[in-house]
């Protein structure tokens, strides 16, 4: 036995182990997937919101893949200040223009990056949201300026199906 | 297990303990020896059983009226609350049970910091402990998401959000753990069953904590080790058994004060308001046991390292075996360290305090410094302790202090000719 011979017994002691180990990875693995997002919440897909009562400076809230959409139609004012900011100031740098694609309509999960509260509107030290869980300031582009979140709000896919219907997802 | 051979005394005892020696481990438990000296301290691992049972039994009976459904969960505890036969009461020694299981672990937990109980042999309980710690939490945190309230919402939307801070898989496991893409339906009946799950494990881990204590025997105020059986241990039964008995009816007194006086005086009023996905109330916090965590976990102002600190201060109490240096375990005996040993406990107090409060202004300033000096004792304090402390010297046996000889023990000494 002290020899370093590898014999038949050795050989078959590894393939029996690395098959039982393959054999027991392909069974566990549909143990962890079914934890997934199952086929009924996957189509849950997309949602359309009729935006013609939102006035400028009004922000409505609906429900996405059960998280908050802001839809915030927002004044001159706010869109001036949003463009006017520099890069280098932002924690995560990212132009309004590509944020908003039409100036008029910010369109964002109201999600906090940093632990998933839910912002409020018309707060903080920048005029947009201030998430009240542990103290994130966004500016009224949505973009991160103070506190521990690391991101900007996201930004969900979304299309104008007409001038008055937002269609997410 | 037993030193001794032991033989049940019936014929049919034989007969079964031949073939199942169950009597020879009931034998072995009371008879266990333990040390003369433990103090009310020590009563803590019993109180500490007895609060596990009490979860199982209520948390048993409280799921069989219980529904784990997002559209219906809130109501089924209101019906517990208000239709099923003494459900109120179930429910509130479940949840007030949770705190008070809390409560005495903090204190098992200290009473091993103060005694030294973590070192040599002792490191295996010790670690055992610390994962029965971290079940508890996890248990405690998916159990307060089942009432479907504010809290519970967006307490799991908080907690399940850190592992987001973990670079690149992060949001994968997320969505994984919640089934979708926010808390939802799927994520409450995984916490459920979780819920229901961990208790057992616990229960398995208890067995085997107590079997790793039953190899070197308990710790004692003293510190030091003792022989067994001799002069300085007693049998388990029944001296120590009446003490924890004793011990447990007054744990029970203040239990019995929350469930009937204040049951609600630990929870949040905010949970008695059904989940609502659209609205964070205005200040989250998590239940007081979990503050101090909390409390590190927002003095951090990057959001990774904020959940890497809150775990670090968790994960190296497991190491703490190996950090204190010192080879002498009882506080009694390390006059600088009893000192840091206040400063600890004052600091981790601060801690919870602060994790309640906002985290903005001076209570931001107060968690850093807390937060860094709790780094501090674990990792520079006590690794250095043990090299500079001068320590008082220990007694021969735990009957040497009483019977004379050491001047530091005139207090043991009084006590004890006054029981004379």
């Amino acid at each position: 036995m002290s020899e370093k011979k590898t014999k038949r017994r050795d050989f078959l002691f590894t393939a029996t182990t690395a098959v039982g180990a393959v054999g027991a990875a392909a069974v566990v693995w549909p143990m962890i997937d079914q934890m997934n997002p199952d086929a009924s919440v996957k189509a849950l897909a997309s949602t359309e919101v009729d935006v013609s009562s939102v006035n400028p400076g009004n922000t409505i809230t609906v429900l996405w893949r059960g998280k908050p959409v802001f839809i915030r139609r927002r004044t001159q004012d706010e869109i001036d200040e949003a463009r006017s900011v520099k890069m280098e100031d932002l924690i995560h740098p990212e132009k309004d223009e590509d944020r908003a694609k039409n100036p008029e309509w910010l369109v964002m999960l109201g999600v906090c990056t940093h632990l998933g509260c839910v912002p409020l509107n018309d707060k903080g030290d920048y005029n947009g949201w201030f998430c009240p869980c542990h103290g994130s300031h966004y500016d009224t582009s949505g973009r991160i300026r103070k506190g521990p979140a690391p991101w900007n709000m996201e930004i969900p896919k979304y299309e104008f199906v007409n001038a008055n219907t937002i269609k997410i997802g | 297990m037993s030193e001794h051979e032991y033989k049940p005394k019936s014929k049919v005892g034989q007969w079964f303990n031949d073939r199942l020696p169950l009597l020879t481990l009931a034998n072995h438990l009371t008879d266990y020896p333990t040390p003369k000296n433990l103090n009310y301290w020590w009563t803590f691992g019993g109180i500490l059983t007895f609060c596990l049972i009490t979860q199982i039994v209520t948390g048993l009976t409280l799921a069989m009226h219980y529904i784990a459904h997002a559209d219906m969960a809130f109501e089924s505890v209101e019906h517990i609350m208000r239709d099923v036969n003494y459900g109120w009461l179930i429910r509130y020694i479940h949840a007030n049970g949770a705190s008070m299981f809390f409560l005495a672990v903090y204190i098992h937990i200290f009473r091993s910091l103060f005694y030294g109980s973590y070192k040599s042999p002792r490191e295996i309980i010790w670690i055992l402990g610390i994962i029965i710690y971290l079940l508890m939490m996890a248990a405690a945190f998916m159990g307060y998401v089942l009432p479907w309230g504010q809290m519970s919402f967006w307490g799991a939307t908080v907690i399940t959000n850190l592992f987001s801070a973990i670079p690149l898989v992060g949001e994968g496991i997320v969505t994984w753990l919640w089934g979708g893409y926010s808390v939802d339906n799927p994520t409450l009946t995984r916490f459920f069953t979780l819920h229901y799950l961990i208790p057992f494990l616990i229960l398995g881990l208890v067995v085997l904590h107590i079997w790793a204590l039953h190899v070197p025997g308990n710790n004692n105020p003293v510190g030091i080790d003792i022989k067994k059986p001799s002069k300085d241990t007693v049998p388990f039964h029944p001296y120590i058994v009446i003490k924890d008995g004793f011990a447990l009816l007054m744990f029970m007194i203040v239990f019995a004060f929350f469930v009937f006086y204040s049951p609600n005086i630990l929870g949040h009023a905010d949970n008695y308001i059904e989940a609502n996905p659209m609205v964070t109330p205005a200040h989250i916090v998590p239940e007081w046991y979990l503050l101090p965590f909390y409390a590190i976990l927002r003095s951090v102002p990057d959001k990774l390292l904020g959940v890497v600190a809150m775990l670090s201060a968790i994960l190296i109490l497991a190491v703490l075996p190996w950090l204190d240096t010192s080879k002498i375990r009882s506080a009694v005996f390390r006059p600088l360290y009893r000192q840091f040993y206040w400063i600890l406990v004052a600091d981790v107090l601060i801690l919870g305090y602060v994790g309640a409060m906002p985290a903005e202004g001076l209570y931001l300033l107060i968690a850093r410094v807390a937060t860094a000096y709790y780094f501090l004792h674990f990792l520079v304090i006590l690794p250095i302790l043990g090299f500079k402390e001068k320590t008082i010297p220990i007694p021969l046996s735990i009957t040497e202090p009483v019977l004379g000889g050491n001047p530091n023990l005139a207090m043991a000494k009084q006590k004890e000719s006054k029981i004379e």
